[in-house]
C-alpha cells in the first residue's frame, strides 16, 4: 500500500496543511519508509480481538466506565478575557475570515 | 548558602521551611542563581522556554510572609513542561502555532502543585507538541543534556528532565504518550515516573493522543519523584478518565521490605540486538534485587516488538484530530490566506512544525477511507494483545517488571535523521502507555560517564510497589541521597 503524491496531497486537504510543492516528494518517501514498518501488524492474527471502542478500555475492566457529569451548571470561569488570547473579537464573538462563498454573494465590507 | 540549598531534596526543603529554618526565598534565589550558573537559557542549554523571575520572587514571599504552613512542597521550586497550562506564563507547546499563548485556565496537577506550596519557576522546553524523543524538534531550538552539552537530553520533556538534572530544581512535571518522561529520565541520569492512565488528572494538559497522553513527575531522586506524584494524583472532576482510585502515601513505600516480591524480567526487553552493556547495567539491578530477597522471574511480554508499529498508527491519529483545533480561529497564531480555508491551511503550514506535519499527514492517512481497517483498526487489535500481554504477567504473580528505559544512552544533537530510527528509542517505553499501566525510570548505571536508566513497571495503580522496588534498589545502589551531583 505504498503512498503515491495524490495521496499526500489528498490528506494534506483533508488535513487542511499547505504543503509547498518541493515537499511533496520527500513526504511521499517518509511515509513510505514509516508505513513499510507497519506492514508487519499484517501479520498478527486478530481475529478473535475485540479491538474496544478506544480510550480508557485498556484499564482494568473495574475501571472502564468514564464517570459523566451533569450537562448542567456555569462553565469553569476563564482567569483571562477570551480577547486576550483569540486573534480576533468583537462584541464578545469571534471573528474569523470570511468564507468565500459569503464574499462571492456579499459586496458589503468584510471583516 | 545556595549550593547547600541546592542539596536539599524536596521534602527536605518543604520540612525546613515549616520548621522556619529557611525561607522560601531563599530556595527560590538559589535555583534561580543555578539556572544561570548551567546556562539553562536560549544562549546555553536552552532549558526554559518562559519564565518570569519577579512572580516566582513575590511568590516566595508571599509564602514566606504567611508564616509556616503544612504544603507537602511548601516554597519548593518546580519546573513544568511547556504543554501544561500555567497561569500568567505562556504555555506554548514548544509551536510556533501558540507562541505567546497564556491559557485563561491553570492545569489541575499545576493547581495542585501551588496548594502544596510549590512555586512554578519555568516552562520548559520540548519537542513540539510533544512529538518526538530528543527535543529537538521544538521551534525553539534543542535542550543540551546538561551531563553533556552535546548531546540530546531525550524527549519530549527533555527541558524538565534537563532542569531536574541540571540542579535548577528538584521536581518537574512532564508529560508521556509514548516515553516522554521515562525516556528522558534515562538520558539524563534521574528518575521519571508515568503514572497509570487516569492516576493524573490531564485537565489543562494540551491533548496530543488522548488515549495515551499522563502526565509524569521527574525527580532528582525517587523521594523527589514520589512526593510530587503523591501531590497530583487523585480524581478530578474536570476530567472524566481520571480514576476515582485512592491515593496511597507514596513515600511510605520507602520503608517497604521487597522480600518475597516477584520481578519479571521480560525477555522481549533484552534482545539480541541490546547493547551488551546496557543489558549489563540492567542485569545487575536485577542481581541486586535478588540479593535484597526479590525473586527474579524470567517472563515474556511476546507482543513488545510491534509496539513502535502500533504506537505510530494510534498516536499520530489520535494527534490528526486533536491538532484540528489549531485553525488560526480561536487562539494562537493566524495567518492571512485565501477566504476561511486558505487561511486554515497557511496558519497550519506556517505554525506547524516538519514532525508535527509528518504525523498530522501520517494521522490523517491511517485514519481516510480505505486504509482505517487495514491500519487503525488493525493496531487498534494488536494494542489489545499488548495490553493482554501486561494482564496475563501480573495475573501469573509477577509484581513488577524490569527492563532497560531506552535501547541506548543519549545520542549526540542531529545524530538520528530517519524519522523511524528516532522512533525506536521509544521501543521499550511505549508499552505501557499502549497499556496504560504505569512506568518509572531510574539510573542504575553508566557507558563512558552517561547514564543508563532501569525501568520498572507495574499493574494498573500499583504504583506503590512499583516505588518500593524503586527505592530499594535506589538505595542498594548507593543513590537517593539528596547531594546533586552534576
Amino acid at each position: 500500500m505504498a503512498v503515491s503524491e495524490d495521496d499526500v496531497r489528498h490528506v494534506a486537504a483533508l488535513a487542511r496543511l499547505g504543503l509547498e510543492p518541493g515537499r511533496i516528494e520527500p513526504l511521499v518517501r517518509e511515509l513510505n519508509g514509516i508505513l513499510a514498518h507497519m506492514e508487519q501488524l499484517s501479520a498478527v492474527d486478530t481475529t478473535d480481538v475485540d479491538p474496544g471502542p478506544g480510550a480508557g478500555v485498556h484499564r482494568e475492566p473495574a475501571l472502564t466506565t468514564t464517570p459523566l457529569r451533569a450537562d448542567e451548571g456555569p462553565p469553569i470561569p476563564l482567569a483571562l478575557p477570551r480577547e486576550s488570547f483569540a486573534p480576533e473579537m468583537r462584541d464578545g464573538f469571534f471573528l474569523v475570515p470570511r468564507l468565500a462563498t459569503h464574499e462571492d454573494a456579499d459586496t458589503g465590507d468584510a471583516p | 548558602m545556595s549550593e547547600a540549598l541546592r542539596r536539599l531534596a524536596a521534602a527536605e526543603v518543604a520540612t525546613a521551611i515549616r520548621r522556619g529554618e529557611i525561607t522560601a526565598t531563599n530556595v527560590v534565589d538559589a535555583s534561580l542563581e543555578r539556572a544561570d550558573a548551567v546556562g539553562a537559557g536560549r544562549d546555553g542549554l536552552n532549558i526554559v522556554l518562559h519564565e518570569d523571575r519577579d512572580a516566582a520572587r513575590a511568590e516566595a514571599r508571599r509564602l514566606d510572609d504567611a508564616g509556616p504552613r503544612d504544603g507537602a512542597l511548601a516554597g519548593v521550586p518546580v519546573a513544568i513542561k511547556d504543554n501544561i497550562a500555567t497561569l500568567r506564563l505562556p504555555t506554548s507547546c514548544g509551536s510556533r502555532i501558540l507562541e505567546g499563548y497564556v491559557s485563561p485556565f491553570e492545569a489541575t496537577a499545576v493547581r495542585r502543585l501551588r496548594e502544596a506550596g510549590a512555586v512554578v519557576l519555568a516552562k520548559t522546553n520540548m519537542d513540539e507538541f510533544a512529538m518526538g524523543s530528543s527535543t529537538e524538534h521544538s521551534a525553539f531550538g534543542p535542550t543540551r543534556n546538561p551531563l553533556d552539552p552535546s548531546r540530546v537530553p531525550g524527549g519530549s520533556s527533555g527541558g524538565s528532565a534537563a532542569a531536574v538534572a541540571a540542579g535548577m530544581v528538584r521536581v518537574a512535571l512532564g508529560s508521556e504518550t509514548g516515553g516522554s518522561v521515562r525516556q528522558p529520565a534515562a538520558f539524563c541520569g534521574i528518575v521519571g515516573i508515568k503514572p497509570t492512565y487516569g492516576r493524573v488528572s490531564r485537565y489543562g494538559l494540551v491533548a496530543f493522543a488522548s488515549s495515551l497522553d499522563q502526565i509524569g513527575v521527574f525527580g532528582r531522586t525517587v523521594d523527589d519523584a514520589a512526593l510530587g506524584l503523591g501531590v497530583i494524583a487523585g480524581q478530578d472532576p474536570r476530567d472524566a478518565t481520571s480514576a476515582a482510585q485512592p491515593v496511597p502515601e507514596y513515600r511510605a513505600a520507602a520503608r517497604e521490605s521487597i522480600r518475597g516480591l516477584v520481578v519479571g524480567r521480560p525477555r522481549e526487553y533484552f534482545p539480541e540486538s541490546l547493547d551488551p552493556r546496557i543489558r549489563e547495567c540492567c542485569d545487575a539491578a536485577l542481581a541486586t534485587l535478588a540479593s535484597s530477597g526479590a525473586e527474579v522471574r524470567d517472563v515474556s511480554l511476546p507482543h513488545t516488538d510491534l509496539a513502535i508499529p502500533v504506537y505510530y498508527i494510534v498516536a499520530p491519529a489520535e494527534a490528526s484530530s486533536n491538532l484540528a483545533r489549531f485553525d488560526g480561529v480561536r487562539y494562537g497564531l493566524r495567518m492571512t490566506g485565501d477566504g476561511l480555508r486558505g487561511m486554515y491551511e497557511a496558519t497550519r503550514s506556517h505554525g506547524f512544525g516538519p514532525e508535527v506535519t509528518r504525523r498530522i499527514l501520517l494521522g490523517t492517512y491511517v485514519l481516510s477511507a480505505g486504509y482505517y481497517d487495514a491500519y487503525y483498526r488493525k493496531a487498534m487489535a494488536v494494542r489489545a494483545l499488548i495490553a493482554r500481554d501486561f494482564r496475563e504477567v501480573f495475573r501469573s504473580g509477577v509484581h513488577v517488571l524490569l527492563t532497560p528505559t531506552t535501547p541506548t544512552p543519549a545520542f549526540a544533537l542531529g545524530a538520528i535523521s530517519d524519522p523511524y530510527d528516532m522512533y525506536l528509542s521509544d521501543i521499550f517505553t511505549a508499552t505501557a502507555n499502549l497499556a496504560g499501566v504505569p512506568g518509572l525510570s531510574l539510573p542504575v548505571g553508566s557507558i563512558d560517564g552517561l547514564p543508563v536508566g532501569a525501568q520498572l513497571l507495574a499493574a494498573h495503580f500499583d504504583e506503590y510497589r512499583m516505588l518500593a522496588v524503586a527505592y530499594a534498589l535506589e538505595r542498594a545502589l548507593g543513590g537517593g541521597r539528596s547531594g546533586v551531583s552534576a
